[in-house]
């Protein structure tokens, strides 16, 4: 019953920062967008996109403090 | 909408027809909730509470901010749409569709029945498959580096330069139309065995970490029946398209494919 996942052979540290890139791609930006009664959804992608882009950059730097964010919100 | 800040809020994972309460028994959602089904209209949404506080209109931009937040509701959100998805025909919920109440989420199966009815025939017995296509080079916007060596102030090295990174951009633009055409190819060559097809955004370099340039980021609905074939022709592209790399992620629930809005235009529009 069980799907076979998609893990084989892939490097797991190297796997899980892929995935989680190509899981965003699904997660964020398709599956079912249900209107009328939904009240409740990401309204802009893209800006959640620029979010994880800044924090993946700053992971990746290894810089400590806080990660300069374009804000959600004016 | 302003009470959608504290309290108890709804949390949509998919769709489908029905699931046994047994294969949703243990699991989890995005809050370490036990998920549930709520039945209606000979549909059932797989669901669970979350406070809204950390999952309302205020809490869920501060969350999906933290990249380790993010990370986790993302990957919880996925395990319990794969659970619905490995038990039968699901329809992927975008992440983060909260509703104030069961009771709308029943009233939303009723009206939208017919749409989720079409849509989760479509994705019976198929799955998604993402096949993706990168060019050796970077992306055609990057800087060119200046070569090695080269001694501003020696005769003939700006003329060498100059002459060194024409030929760079050159070859540069041979590579990246190859690459495309590969793209263009592959892409024609899978939908052909897939029942549906769509090519997504090409993903950032950067947020993979690599500097290879995305020409293909595509997904394939593919019936169960025929997934080795489609692997076996992933697997030819790759052979045949030595000049870019080719990977394939899958199986996936279909959520590239759980559209239901061009249903709802049909039924709209004029006949």
């Amino acid at each position: 019953m069980t799907a076979p996942l998609p893990k084989s052979g892939a490097d797991a540290a190297t796997w899980d920062r892929v995935a989680l890139v190509d899981l965003l791609d699904r997660v964020l930006t398709t599956g079912v967008v249900i209107s009328g009664e939904v009240t409740l959804s990401i309204a802009d992608v893209d800006l959640v996109y620029v979010s994880v882009h800044a924090l993946v950059s700053s992971v990746r730097a290894g810089g400590p403090g806080p990660v300069p964010l374009r804000g959600a919100r004016p | 909408m302003a009470s959608l800040t504290a309290g108890t809020g709804v949390w949509v994972y998919a769709i489908c027809a029905d699931i046994d309460d047994g294969r949703l028994s243990g699991v989890v959602g995005v809050d370490r909730e036990p998920v549930r089904a709520v039945r209606a209209a000979g549909l059932t949404a797989v669901v669970g509470s979350v406070p809204l506080t950390e999952f309302g209109e205020e809490g869920l931009p501060r969350n999906l901010n933290d990249l380790a937040r993010l990370e986790s509701i993302a990957r919880a959100h996925h395990r319990v749409v794969e659970i619905v998805a490995d038990h039968g025909p699901a329809v992927p919920t975008r992440l983060a569709t909260v509703y104030q109440d069961t009771d709308r989420i029943a009233g939303m199966l009723a009206r939208r029945h017919d749409d989720f009815i079409a849509a989760l025939g479509r994705v019976a017995r198929r799955r998604e498959w993402g096949v993706k296509v990168y060019g050796d080079r970077p992306e055609p916007a990057t800087a060119v580096t200046p070569p090695l060596g080269a001694s501003p102030g020696s005769p003939g090295a700006g003329t060498a330069y100059l002459r060194d990174r024409r030929q760079q951009l050159a070859d540069r633009d041979v590579s990246h139309r190859t690459a495309l055409a590969a793209a263009e190819a592959v892409h024609a060559d899978l939908s052909g065995h897939a029942v549906a097809a769509r090519r997504h955004r090409p993903q950032d370099p950067q947020l993979r970490g690599e500097s290879r340039w995305m020409v293909l980021n595509g997904a394939y609905l593919v019936d169960d029946d025929i997934a080795e074939a489609f692997a076996a022709a992933v697997a030819a592209c790759a052979d045949r398209y030595r000049d870019v790399t080719i990977e394939s992620t899958g199986p996936w629930p279909p959520y590239s494919f759980a559209d239901i809005e061009d249903d709802a235009d049909l039924t709209q529009g004029p006949p």
